[in-house]
């Protein structure tokens, strides 16, 4: 049902002439972008330019009053409600850090595991060797090795968003969709995190919404800037940021 | 390593309470049978049924906490699940006094002959048999709480939407099973039991006997709750509980889950209801009332929710103060009491009785661990430093 006919792209993620009106106010207007499989794709644009809406769109958390979104160019993603989609291979990280503060670091990675999600499943769970070798390396990727027996709620907001990226990598999908990664961090911890998601990206399609353009930069990545949902200009970071409508809407002069 | 799943990870806790309560299951009923009436020793049956009420409160309120503490399911209407319970024993009770009813008919319960029944009602059949009935008691609420939860967890309805519908719930049960022609006795409800399984409900050995029952039921519902919460779908419970749009995200089918525990849940309440009939004598619409419902969820937060043994101790001394108060001058008072405990224990204990006293318990012992380490490094004694 939700699959196409043949494949109509190359692209890993299509999103062609997509609408969504929350109540009249066009959040997504025309909106049209794709990301190729290996790419790492960073999303600038001002406040309400659609951003969070479109990953909105993409994990089935919001459904479009029209246009196409195909994920690996032959499924039909509107059709398909989140958890669905999260097991196609598509995972998120929040604006806001959102790990499952009650319970350890271990816990959390652990229930990112792209494992047997069926209530009978984890019913009757019992822990792997390989399960636990995978948890590990992603503590060791995103650093919280000593802390996996401390509880996530008792992290610092940098170790926070890192957690939540690990979660992604314990998700092992084939997109991750990344929101505001870096908000909340100092420029060590920045670096760090621009370093882990190219590290991410030798094995991943990324994609990254940020306002922090030293950020950005670090990336080095394809840029697209939305603006009152839609797309204003793509290209380098360069070439985006003198594009004359880009600086005068969101980077300022 | 034999990690069976009702065994597995009994803390302290867990076991102080099974013991407590197994004790209690063998002593009180062979106090009240072996010793003679009047020694000091010897719990008086009427002391026996009202413990044996308890436990089947205790068993109610672990239902509770299941969903509750552990899903942040709050059911205002759990009630009902206990009542149809309830109703299903009573049906097999009634169906037990036979042609020794007032109006001496072999087949229909007296208020039927009362009420002008031609036959007895086709849902009414079977309920002769035990088996049948115990089947009932489990079924029945668990197939209503399936059909409840699945429109609502697939329409993803949520909080305190989700908390005023089964409030709903309950109430539009206590209107249907107050109506004479619905077929449960209207008002009256079910009552003037006679047997069960041969025994006369009324005598002391059979009291003793379903008190017995009573705590072993509980003690399975602990060990079934228990084996669902320390699994990894326990886990998944509490990620709902606290970021449930993350834990869809991560791809699991929250509706699934919500609604494996939901219904999981209405089957221990209805098995407690079940086992509360018998020792009580009676079963009315009364029970359906929303109150009721509400009641339950406090000795839940009374007892700290997200703790099951919490919850079923919540259930005792939260009904220990209402026999006790209800009892005296102070009768009146009661709701007042009751709901001045529940906004004390929200604003002073949120945790709740257990849930305050393990989060003492945790923050002693890492206040001891981290003096016991400090004097390691003070004495010299800590780990030595591997040679570079």
């Amino acid at each position: 049902m939700s699959v196409m006919e043949g494949r109509t792209t190359s692209a890993l993620l299509y999103l062609d002439g997509v609408h969504v009106s929350f109540d009249g106010f066009h959040a997504i207007n025309n909106l049209s972008l794709t990301l190729e499989p290996g790419e790492m794709r960073a999303i600038i644009g001002p406040n309400g330019a659609g951003k969070t809406t479109m990953m909105d769109i993409i994990t089935g958390k919001t459904k479009p009053d029209e246009g196409t979104v195909l994920f690996d160019g032959m499924t039909d993603l509107t059709r398909l409600d989140e958890t669905h989609i999260a097991e196609l291979g598509i995972g998120r990280k929040f604006q806001k850090p959102t790990v499952f503060e009650s319970q350890t670091i271990e816990d959390n990675l652990l229930l990112a595991l792209n494992v047997d999600h069926s209530v009978k499943g984890t019913l009757f769970w019992r822990g792997s060797r390989d399960e636990s070798e995978r948890i590990d390396r992603v503590l060791e990727t995103i650093r919280l090795t000593d802390a996996r027996n401390r509880l996530a709620g008792s992290l610092s907001h940098g170790q926070k968003q890192w957690l939540e990226i690990g979660m992604l990598l314990a998700q092992d999908p084939k997109l991750l969709l990344v929101d505001e990664p870096v908000a909340g961090m100092t420029d060590v911890e920045t670096h760090q995190t621009a370093e882990l998601l190219k590290e991410i990206n030798k094995e991943k399609t990324v994609m990254v919404v940020e306002h922090d353009m030293t950020f950005v930069r670090e990336l080095g990545v394809k840029v697209t800037c939305l603006h009152e949902g839609t797309v204003l200009a793509e290209g380098t970071i360069d070439q985006v940021s003198s594009n004359e409508r880009v600086i005068e809407v969101y980077l300022g002069r | 390593m034999t990690p069976h799943v009702l065994t597995r990870s009994l803390d302290r806790s867990a076991t102080v309470f099974l013991v407590v309560v197994a004790g209690l299951g063998v002593l009180i009923p062979l106090s009240n049978v072996l010793l003679p009436s009047g020694s000091s020793l010897q719990v008086p049956t009427y002391l026996v049924a009202l413990f044996g009420k308890y436990a089947c409160y205790a068993i109610l309120a672990l239902s509770i906490d299941l969903i509750w503490g552990y899903c942040g399911i709050l059911s205002l209407g759990h009630g009902a699940f206990f009542a149809l319970g309830g109703y299903a024993m009573g049906m097999y009770l009634m169906r037990q006094i036979g042609s020794r009813g007032v109006y001496g008919n072999p087949i229909l319960p007296d208020f039927m002959v009362f009420l002008n029944y031609p036959a007895l009602p086709w849902y009414w059949h079977g309920f002769d048999m035990f088996w049948f009935a115990a089947l009932m008691v489990i079924l029945v609420p668990g197939l209503l709480a399936f059909c409840f939860g699945w429109l609502a967890f697939r329409s993803r309805v949520t909080g305190v939407y989700l908390s005023i519908i089964t409030q709903a719930m309950t109430y539009a049960l206590l209107l249907a099973f107050f109506r004479n022609d619905f077929g449960f006795g209207g008002n009256n409800g079910l009552t003037d039991f006679k047997d069960i399984l041969g025994f006369n409900v009324q005598a002391d050995g059979t009291r003793a006997a379903l008190f017995a029952l009573s705590c072993l039921a509980l003690i399975v519902t602990f060990l079934i709750c228990r084996a669902v919460v320390t699994s990894k779908l326990g886990k998944v419970l509490i990620a709902i509980r606290d970021a449930e749009s993350r834990t869809r995200f991560l791809g699991y089918r929250v509706e699934s889950y919500k609604l494996f525990v939901f219904t999981l849940s209405a089957c221990m309440a209805g098995v407690a209801g079940a086992l509360y009939v018998p020792q009580v004598g009676i079963i009315n619409p009364s029970e359906f009332a929303p109150g009721n419902s509400i009641e339950a969820v406090i000795w839940v937060a009374v007892g700290g929710r997200g703790t099951l043994v919490g919850a079923a101790l919540g259930a005792v001394v939260v009904n220990y103060a209402k026999t006790y108060f209800t009892s005296g001058p102070l009768a009146p008072y009661w709701l007042f009491m009751l709901g001045a405990l529940f906004i004390l224990v929200t604003l002073l204990l949120p945790k709740g009785i257990v849930g305050t006293f393990n989060a003492w318990r945790e923050s002693r012992k890492a206040t001891e661990k981290a003096n016991a380490e400090s004097a390691a490094l003070e004495d010299g004694v800590g780990e030595p430093k591997p040679a570079e």
